[in-house]
Order: structure tokens, then sequence, then C-alpha cells
């Protein structure tokens, strides 16, 4: 009586080695915690660079797909992916007569061929300005993979695959998981964009079940969507193992630094950092800070710095790659993540497994499974710049933190949390049963 | 001197800052395009009239290292020029600094050192005083006349001027031994900025046309100086656009056609009679539509990498290393504040001309990260110097000091020098007589030297009981424009 393997259809915007954020990192460790555990999952990108392990994994690659536009479901399918009025086409407009007298059009996105009476779109699978556009072409694609796959569960994370996954069940009648790595709420603040919006909602509903990367998140999925709260459960993220990593420091030898290192954007609370800075400077005037990153609060956090008099202790590095990441944290005595609102955090994780003391902000989900770290809130800036101060001149404090944390870091597995996932997809099943 | 492309991963690592190639490169362009074609003129010009043709030039000590090292036949051509009697060189600072509104000290160091240079490869010591970006106030004057200058050159700026013409000798209301040479910034900029502009109702601008606006100046009105980018010739102003035809016959019309003669700023200021005392309490400069600080200081971004630059001095000035005193001095070039500029409204044009960076914030992101550098091997020295308490007692016996690495030495800029104070500059000048005073012209080098050419007044005019000189130049135009310029 062998028990039949789980299969789930994964719709994913970015999977490494080609990423953006910490989105395609979870979905990698996630998907390999999943085969670990016997779940047969298919991938579904928009658009696979080839650098991607296509032996240890499935993919479907959105460019590839034709998509028959002759299906009877077709033109109902289509109708509820384009509800929202937005100014984009997802299919271009051609007049009744143009589309029966060309055998093939293209257009930038879309390949049309009227033989096989199938539609091609073309990927970029960055995050434009067409973003909108190719989500919806992206969930029309869906509509074929899902006729033409067999699967048990829909699984869709955040909100540029959600209709993909909407209309996947649609077509399938199979249950949909979504999994939250952000809201709207996170990366805008109040200022939401209302389409998102829209799709996260449709989202949500549609979902037989939800998966938040912290409690954090369930309770804006709660408050702010109004998910009922039995649909939502919480499986915190993990890290990738990796092996110890300590790069030798080459800057500034002799002083002690103090890191940001993230997006400079409202989310991330870079100005909180900025002001702690200016108190830490006060107590220990040869302590530098290092923002590292870009965002589109970096001109006035430059200004900011300039006015508080403290450009010569306080560095910009811009955007870094991931060996100049690795080298950041090397020569870094203290890592902050002032996030005002962070639906997990992977950096502190980064940091604490190069064995760097972390500080995080309450307002972080990562803060929900962390003990060897210090916790303030992101607007305190003078428990901040206390905090900071107290790591710099307490070397054990930092020392306990730096070797603990590592230990700590190191039991947070995609293997216990893709467990939990597995578990959430057979809970699933079994209340449609 | 440009900085190079300088990460916060290069700071403890990387100890040269300057962009070598990009240096060497614009220097031998703007020689070729510029310095040597406009010196060669001035000096057939000087020759074809005798005497009669005069300029003056300002010249950084920085633009003299730069063709030291990547021009040799630049400074080999200033000298011929130096030769010939009618070319007078002008004191300024050595780094072509903001440093009179920072630091007396570093001020008087640097104007020595640049007047020592002057001497060095030109065989005259500067008399007449023109401080970076003509930035000028009654107590840069005073400080300019505590180091011995009885003359200097400023902006002939309207908000201090108010109703009264720029075409006289002035002197500091407070230092009266202090005499002020005005530039004339309609008939300077007429020829810098607006010589090819064809937008302009002037356009084109001919020497007729520009010796004509001359004669149109009241026959009371003494001098006329003209001071520009030396790059105006050749390199702002194309040599397709006529700039130097117009130059060539400029000096010809101006002597045959005007009372104007040509005279150096020294003649000028020992010959005419000082008109009118000006008292100047906020720095004035000749830039922007503001003629204020604005184009280095005034911004938060600006300010903050003065003061980080300045808050050094203490400890540069115990160093004795030519490495860190040749960064010292590059590093207090005024250009890396216009860099930082944010006005982008009114001059944000000619700013982003003259800028390389894509926005001011990477200017000084770049900026700060050198300095971060330059603070650091700073220190090294210090902890090394106030370790060694005991042995010599000269820092020069401390050799041994693990110094930072050592950059390449550019230029081969003066060590340290204690040169000594300069141009004592008594213009005595003779001359009883009102002589009519010609005009100056000065240009700035790019590289940020800025040579003036001044063209004065005939000198020997000898006494002439009318004072109504006329300045000088003459151009030779081949345009012929209407412009306005009205002299009172």
């Amino acid at each position: 009586m062998k028990k039949k393997r789980l299969r789930a259809l994964m719709f994913g915007w970015e999977f490494p080695p080609q990423i953006s954020g910490g989105l395609g990192t979870a979905c990698y460790g996630l998907v390999s915690g999943l085969i670990q555990h016997n779940v047969d999952v298919l991938f579904v990108v928009p658009k696979l660079y080839g650098k991607e392990d296509t032996d240890k994994f499935r993919f479907v690659d959105a460019n590839k797909v034709a998509v028959n536009f002759d299906h009877p479901s077709f033109n109902e399918n289509l109708k509820k992916i384009s509800y929202l009025e937005i100014n984009s086409r997802i299919i271009p407009y051609v007049s009744p007569e143009e589309f029966a007298t060309s055998q093939e059009s293209t257009f930038s996105d879309v390949r049309i061929n009227n033989t096989a009476k199938t539609l091609q779109y073309t990927f970029t699978g960055k995050y434009g300005a067409d973003l909108i556009k190719e989500v919806q072409q992206y969930a029309m694609v869906a509509m074929q993979i899902a006729r033409d796959n067999e699967f048990d569960i829909i699984h869709a994370h955040d909100w540029l695959t959600y209709q993909a996954g909407i209309v996947a069940k649609e077509i399938s009648g199979k249950p949909l998981v979504v999994h939250v790595h952000a809201t709207e709420f996170d990366r805008s603040g109040e200022h939401v964009n209302q389409d998102v919006y829209n799709i996260e909602r449709a989202g949500f509903h549609a979902a037989d079940t939800i998966i938040a990367v912290s409690r954090l998140t369930r309770r804006i999925l709660i408050d702010r969507y109004d998910v009922p709260p039995h649909k939502v459960v919480v499986v915190h993220n993990a890290v990738v193992p990796r092996s110890k990593v300590i790069y030798k420091k080459e800057n500034l030898l002799d002083k002690q630094i103090v890191t940001f290192l993230g997006r400079i954007t409202f989310q991330k609370g870079p100005d909180y950092f900025v002001e702690a800075a200016k108190k830490v400077l006060e107590q220990l005037p040869d302590v530098h800070f290092v923002m590292a990153g870009h965002g589109d609060m970096y001109i006035k956090l430059v200004e900011r710095v300039a006015e508080l008099r403290m450009s010569s202790r306080f560095h910009f590095t811009g955007f870094l790659n991931s060996a100049e990441t690795d080298k950041m944290y090397g020569m870094t005595n203290v890592y902050v993540m002032p996030s005002v609102s962070e639906p997990f955090g992977i950096t502190p994780l980064e940091a604490m497994r190069s064995g760097v003391p972390v500080i995080i902000s309450n307002q972080s989900g990562v803060a929900e499974v962390l003990k060897y770290v210090i916790k303030v809130d992101f607007w305190d800036t003078n428990i901040l710049a206390d905090s900071i101060c107290g790591l710099l001149n307490y070397p054990k404090i930092s020392k306990t933190l730096a070797e603990e944390g590592y230990k700590e870091v190191d039991g947070l597995k995609w293997e216990y949390a893709a467990l939990r996932v597995k578990e959430v997809y057979q809970e699933t099943l079994n209340q449609l049963r | 001197m440009r900085l190079k492309s300088y990460r916060f991963f290069d700071i403890s690592k990387d100890h040269n800052y300057f962009d070598e190639e990009a240096n060497r490169r614009i220097m031998r362009k703007v020689a070729d395009k510029c310095y040597l074609p406009m010196n060669q003129l001035l000096l057939d010009l000087i020759h074809e009239f005798k005497g009669e043709f005069k300029v003056s030039f300002s010249i950084s000590g920085t633009a003299m290292d730069q063709f030291e090292m990547y021009a040799q036949d630049v400074l080999d051509s200033f000298k011929r020029l130096a030769d010939t009697g009618c070319v007078e060189f002008l004191a300024e600072t050595y780094a072509h600094s903001l440093s009179a509104l920072k630091s007396p000290e570093e001020f008087k160091n640097q104007v020595e050192r640049q007047a020592k240079k002057i001497e060095q490869l030109f065989g005259q010591k500067p008399k007449v005083f023109r401080n970076t970006e003509l930035i000028y106030s009654n107590h840069i004057g005073w400080m300019v006349n505590q180091m011995g200058y009885k003359t200097m050159v400023t902006e002939g700026a309207d908000k201090v001027l108010d109703w009264r013409s720029p075409n006289y000798l002035y002197q500091n209301e407070h230092v009266p031994e202090l005499k002020l040479l005005l530039k004339n910034y309609k008939l300077s900029d007429d020829i810098a900025f607006r010589f090819s502009q064809s937008s302009w109702d002037a356009w084109p601008l001919t020497a007729d046309k520009y010796v004509d606006w001359l004669n149109s100046i009241s026959w009371t009105e003494e001098i006329v100086n003209l001071f520009m980018d030396y790059e105006t010739f050749g390199e702002h102003q194309w040599h397709e656009t006529g700039i130097f035809d117009f130059m060539y016959h400029l000096p010809r019309l101006v002597l045959s056609r005007s009372e104007f003669k040509f005279c150096t700023p020294s003649e000028a200021s020992a010959q005419l009679q000082v008109r009118g005392a000006l008292s100047i309490d906020n720095p004035i400069s000749w830039a922007d539509l503001e003629r204020d600080l604005s184009a280095w200081l005034g911004n938060h971004i600006q300010d903050d990498a003065f003061d980080s630059l300045y808050r050094l001095e203490e400890k540069v000035k115990r160093i004795d290393d030519k490495d860190i005193q040749r960064d010292w001095l590059y590093l207090q070039t005024s250009d890396h504040f216009y860099y930082m500029c944010t006005k982008f409204f009114s001059d944000g044009d000619v700013h982003k001309y003259f800028n390389h960076y894509n926005t001011p914030y990477e200017a000084f992101i770049n900026y700060m990260n050198v300095l971060t550098d330059f603070e650091e091997r700073v220190n090294n020295y210090i902890k090394a110097l106030d370790a060694k308490p005991k042995s010599a007692s000269k820092l020069n016996g401390a050799p041994k000091v693990q110094a930072p690495v050592k950059a390449k030495s550019l230029a081969k800029a003066k060590p340290a020098a204690k040169a000594k104070p300069v141009a004592k500059a008594k213009a005595k000048p003779v001359a009883k007589p009102k002589p009519k005073v010609a005009p100056k012209t000065k240009a700035k080098v790019a590289p940020k030297a800025k040579a003036k050419v001044v063209a004065k007044a005939k000198p020997k005019a000898v006494a002439k009981a009318k004072p109504k000189s006329k300045p000088v130049v003459k151009p030779k135009a081949k345009s012929t424009t209407t412009t306005t310029k009205k002299k009172k």
C-alpha cells in the first residue's frame, strides 16, 4: 500500500540564480525541501534563463507555452483575468478582418498562430512598467498549463501569480494554496496600489488555504483583507544552509562598523538607522556606519546624513553583488535591520550565518523565530542607539550573540518548513474530501 | 585634478585618488585645442604690436603641476610669453581652493606656494592677487593685503556695485591700501559665453562690433577688465566658431579704432586713481546668477564635505610627507564642491557642462570615500608620530613611520615649502598720468588653472591728463552683433 506521491503545480515569479529579492530564494529552499519529502513539484516561471538547475527541479517556462484560444473556456477565463480595468491588453487589439487574413501575427510580446489557433507570450520576468500586463498574460498561460498537466494541488507565491493560481483552480478543480511573502501594505505603506491590492484580495478569497510567512503577516491578512482567520496558517521561512564563510576585513581595518543592508525604501526603515547613527556618534565618534543598497529614499538620506554632519562616518555603497555582500558582512561589527514592516526578513539570517551580531525590529516576522538577537521597535531610535553602543562596547555580548546566533540560524532548515507545507497540503486536501 | 571612481571597498586599499588617465587626456586635448594655439596667437600679437598688446594669466599650482606632468610644451610656451615682458602672472591659491573661506593659515600657505612656483617657472613675482573663482570679501581683502598684495582682481558684481560702473579702480573701504580691479562681466561674457550663441541677438560677434561697444563706453570711464577662462579660446568656443580669428583682429582694432590701450593689472593699479571704495561683507564670486558661493558651498552635502576636509587640517600640518601634502592640496580644489551643487534650475546647464558625474550625490559619495581613506592615512601617520615621542624631534627624522601606502606622486608638487610670503608687490608704476587702462581678459584654464589675460591700456601712455581711458581689447570679429551693452 504504497502511498501515492503528492503532486504540486507551483507558480512563482523568480528562481535562482536569477533573482532580485528574497522571493526566489525562498522558493528555491521550499521546493528543495518538498522534494526531500517526496512531493513532486512542477514549477512555473515567466522565463527560464538557462542557469537553473533543471536536473533537480522540473520547470515550465511560460515563454514556451502555446495557449490554445480555440478552447471553449478561453473567453470566459479571459474575461475573468481582465476584469481589472487596466491600461494593458492581454491580447493585442486586432480587427476581425486582420485576424482572419493574417496567418501569423507578431506583436511586441505576443505571437499569434491562426493555423494552430494558439497564442504565445513573451515574458521578461522582470518587475518593469508592464508588470500588470505580464501578470495577466502569465495567468493566460496558466490556463493551458492546468489543462496539460496532472497535479493534486496548486501553490502560488505572492500576488504576481495569484491570478494564475485562480485560473488553474477553475480549470482543474484542484485546491489552491497561496503563499504570502509580502503584502502591498509592506511594500508601500499606506499608499497601496489599488490594482495590486485587488489582485491580492481576489487571491486570498479564492484560496483554500493561505500560508503566511509570519504571524505579523497573518495579522495583516486578517485586518486588511478580511481573510477568515481559520484559513491562514503560518510557516516561517528558513535559510539554505551554507558553509560558514568569514571574509577577512580589508577596509577601515581598525574601525568598528555598523551596517544596514537592503533596499533603501520606506519598508526597510533606513531613516531610523540614520537617526540612530547620529546618537551613537555622539557617544562613540569613531564608529563607522554603512548603508548598502539602493532605493527611492537614497538621495533623501544622503542629504540627511550630510545635514547631520556625519558623512565622514556614514558611507553609502550603492547596490552590492553577492560577493560584495559577503565582504560587507565580513567587516561588520553590528548588523541592523530596522524594518518598519517586514513580513519575514532574510538578511539578518545571512548576517548571523556570517557570525555577525544582529539587531532587528519587532516589526519583522523573523523576530518571531529568533532568540539570539536584540529586538527593538523600529521607531525607538534611542533604544536602537543604546543597543548598538552596547554591542560595540561589550564584546562579550557581541560574541555570545554571534556564536549562539550562528547555531540558531543553522537550525532554521527548509527541510522543516517544507514538511509543514506538505502537512498544509494534506490538510487542505482532507478538508475537501 | 579629477578624482577617479572610488568605491567604499577601495577605502584602506587604494591611495591613488586621481584619474591620471583622464587628467592626462584632458590636459593633452585642451593643450592642443586651446593653450598651444592661443599662446602662439598671443605671442604673435605681442611681437606684432611691439609692447602695445599685453595680457596677464592667473594659473594655479595644480595646473602648473599638470603642465609639468603632461604638457611640457604648454609650459614652454608660457615661458616664451613671460619672456616678452608684456605678460603678467597673478597670484592665487595653489590648489584653486576655497581655503580663504575656511583657514587663513592654509590660504596663506597656498598663496605663498603658488607665487613661489610662478617665480620659479616664469621668473617674476606675482604682485596682483586674484582669488579662486574671484571670491572676495572685506575680510579676504584684508588677508590678501596682509600678505603684501596691494591689488586684487574680483567680480564686478551688480549687487555690490549697484549703480556704479566696474570700469574704474576701486579700493577696499576698510583696507584702503588694497586696490580692486573689477571684472566687466558683460563684456567678458560676450566673449566667454555668448560668442558662438546663435540665439544671441548680437551674434555673430565681430571685433568691429566689439570695438564699437568699447567706444560707446562713457569717456569718463577708465578701464575695462576682461577676465575669462582660458579655455574660452578653442575649448568652450571651438576653433570653428572663429574665436581665434576674433582674437587676432581685436587688438589691432582696439589700438587703431579706439582710445583704449592694453595694460597689465599692475600697471593699471599704478596708473589709475582710485575712484571709489567697496565694502563687501558677504563673499562674492563670479559664478552663476547669484555671484555668491552657492555653486560650491551652502547645501548640506557641500558643507559636510568641506567641513570634513578642513577638520583634518591640524593633523595634516604635522605630517611631513609629500604624498599626503599633495593629496591634501588637490582635495581642496573647488571643483570637487562644484560637482556637488544641487542648483539645477538657473545655472544647471552650465554646471552640467563642467560636471562629469551623473548626479551631485554621486560626486559627493565618491569624494567622501576618498576623504575617508585620506583621513585614515592621516590618522595612521599621527598615531605613528605620537607613538615615538623620544626619538628624533624632527618629523623628518621619522621616515620609518609605517605610513600608508604611497601613492604615486603626481605632480612634482613642491614639497611643503615654506615659501616666503610672496610678492610684496608694491607696484610702483610711475606714471602719474592717468593712463587709460585697458581691459584685461582672464582666462581660466581648464584643469583648474585659470589664466587670465589682462589686456590693458598701453603702458606708455604717460600722463595725459584726461582720464578717459578705455580698455582695450579689440577683437576682430567677423560677426556683427548688436548687443547691448551699455555701460552707463
